[in-house]
């Protein structure tokens, strides 16, 4: 594995988000429907505290259709135009291909999430924010993205197709919000046994990233979501060296 | 010097490429024929890597595909079927990522890139998207991407499908330019083609090799091989005197009719196996004082050559 291509990979790919209106979709809605959900479903100023809770709340379902949308062109496109046949004949590997247009997806996410610094401005202004818990909620939802992205780039791997890649997607990341949700571990609950509710739930979105949410950067919820991305990305590896062909 | 070594590909029960050894040295140009679904393509994409062969494998000076699939793709430029490149990129951008790609580095690269765009005329779209390009500015700006780092080993996958008869020239005056230099491997099933810029000749179908040889050579297994045409003026009533007397010559298998309408005969004389005929029809229409208006030799024709050698596999398969 060798920084320099991953890198040139990034690069290309990146750029590639801004050569079509793809960037500028995604970030105008990303950053409208934030608003909305913060200000008029999350009741932001009728709450009357100083902080993005209400904000970062509606992250994992905002990812939950966004995301999907951003990570199902990663590898299906490739295909489609025939340009993996391309990539894969240059001198890279798999895994520097797989990990260079990952990196820049989630870079992507990064400069939508940065972009939503109005909204920490306004709450600096308003009142007295807790800055520390906000930076750990921007780094929870980064690392969510990131998870999310990565299932994406698994399931793109998987079709030619983007609207299958987009909904197999948008299930496998809704089970892993979902595992987490009481309702869910109400029905574990009342019959299995605790370990297994436990382990349910500790595969939950949610559980790990409203605990970085909390402003406690746990080392344990860190390794949750960057072992959740490495698994989906060698998973994508797999897929791509069975797959490349068809 | 590329040598392919007991090469083999199996999709499920299909056996796309079945065991094809051979090599191929600096300076030839091979051309792969075969009609569809032969396995030129697959053959080529195990090649350059693209897919990974069920057994044997390709060496490239030395360096073998599976084992070091890096260093191999280093040393080859491919232009796989249908140009692919990134549709939202221009072609200035998509040839400043493949020499990046490629490890080219600071003035050398700028050079390298300004040479190819000049070698392969993109100046007037340097800066349009490839997306609106027409197939012949694609196909350039696929070969423009295969030979940027100056490969030893070039594989073109019908780098002049779907091009019109200008293109196409340019494109073979372009692969004959390099062709001294390097190891090139190109596929095609236009036949044209092969005499056009092959130095050598490899008919495959059903993943196996049928024949290997010049375009020449190759010609030469033709029925038409050394056959000889003659057009004369002479009597109707002659006719059939004259057939008589051709067929008769020392050498001569058979005389096809071609026409005999009003006094212009026209006949196809077929030689024994590998003889020459040209001679004694000659002397023996001067000897006899014939009006001869058309006299030629036919060298052989590749397609009757290729359609007889992939004919005869899929009947024997049938039977």
């Amino acid at each position: 594995m060798r920084g320099q291509q991953i890198m040139v990979l990034f690069w290309r790919e990146l750029a590639s988000y801004f050569a079509t209106p793809i960037a500028y979709v995604f970030i105008i809605i990303f950053l409208f429907l934030s608003g909305i959900f913060t200000f008029y479903l999350g009741n932001f100023f009728a709450r009357g505290q100083a902080d993005l809770i209400p904000f970062f709340t509606f992250h994992p379902w905002l990812y939950l259709f966004l995301i999907p949308a951003l990570a199902m062109r990663l590898w299906a496109e490739e295909r489609k135009t025939g340009t993996i046949e391309l990539l894969l004949t240059l001198p890279v590997t798999i895994t520097e291909a797989v990990l260079g247009k990952f990196l820049a997806a989630w870079a992507f996410t990064a400069i939508a999430l940065v972009m939503t610094f109005p909204i920490w401005v306004s709450v600096n202004y308003l009142g007295n924010p807790d800055n520390s818990v906000i930076l750990a909620g921007y780094i929870g939802s980064l690392l969510m993205a990131g998870a999310f992205l990565a299932i994406g780039s698994c399931m793109s791997a998987l079709t030619k197709n983007q609207v299958i890649a987009f909904v197999i997607t948008v299930v496998v990341c809704l089970a892993f919000i979902l595992s987490g949700f009481p309702l869910v571990l109400d029905f574990f609950s009342g019959w299995a046994p605790q370990l297994i509710v436990k382990t349910i739930s500790s595969f939950s979105f949610l559980t790990h990233f409203n605990a970085i949410g909390k402003g406690v950067i746990d080392l344990r919820d860190i390794i949750y979501f960057f072992s959740l991305i490495a698994f989906w990305l060698f998973a994508t590896a797999i897929l791509i060296e069975m797959k490349k062909a068809d | 010097m590329v040598e392919i070594k007991q090469l083999r590909k199996h999709f499920g029960p299909l056996v796309a490429v079945d065991n094809i050894s051979f090599q191929v040295g600096q300076g030839e140009v091979l051309g792969f024929l075969g009609p569809n679904g032969a396995g030129k393509s697959t053959t080529m994409k195990m090649i350059t890597g693209f897919l990974t062969p069920t057994t044997g494998t390709v060496l490239v000076d030395g360096h073998d595909i599976v084992q070091q699939p890096i260093e191999v793709k280093r040393r080859i430029g491919y232009l796989p079927e249908g140009a692919p490149a990134y549709p939202d990129m221009t072609p200035a951008h998509f040839l400043e990522f493949i020499a990046q790609v490629r490890g080219l580095k600071g003035a050398t690269k700028r050079k390298r890139i300004d040479e190819i765009i000049e070698k392969v005329n993109l100046q007037t779209v340097l800066h349009q998207s490839i997306d609106t390009l027409s197939k012949g500015f694609k196909r350039r700006v696929g070969l423009a991407q295969a030979i940027l780092h100056d490969p030893e080993v070039l594989v073109l996958d019908e780098p002049t499908d779907g091009l019109d008869p200008n293109q196409k020239h340019e494109v073979r005056t372009l692969i004959k330019a390099m062709a001294q230099e390097k190891v090139i491997i190109l596929s095609t099933h236009i036949l044209e083609e092969v005499h056009a810029v092959c130095s050598r000749a490899i008919i495959i179908a059903q993943g196996k090799i049928l024949a290997d040889g010049t375009p020449n050579e190759l010609e030469a297994k033709s029925r038409y091989h050394n056959a000889v045409t003659i057009t004369l003026k002479a009597n109707m009533g002659q006719a059939a005197q004259i057939r008589q007397s051709l067929s008769q010559l020392s050498g001569v298998y058979k005389v096809d009719i071609l026409s005999e309408i009003d006094s212009n005969l026209s006949y196809q004389v077929f030689p024994e196996k590998q003889c020459s005929i040209i001679g004694e029809i000659s002397q023996y229409a001067r000897n006899q004082q014939w009006e001869v208006e058309e006299l030629h030799v036919d060298k052989g024709h590749l397609d009757e050559v290729f359609r007889s050698i992939t004919e005869d596999l899929s009947e024997s398969k049938h039977r």
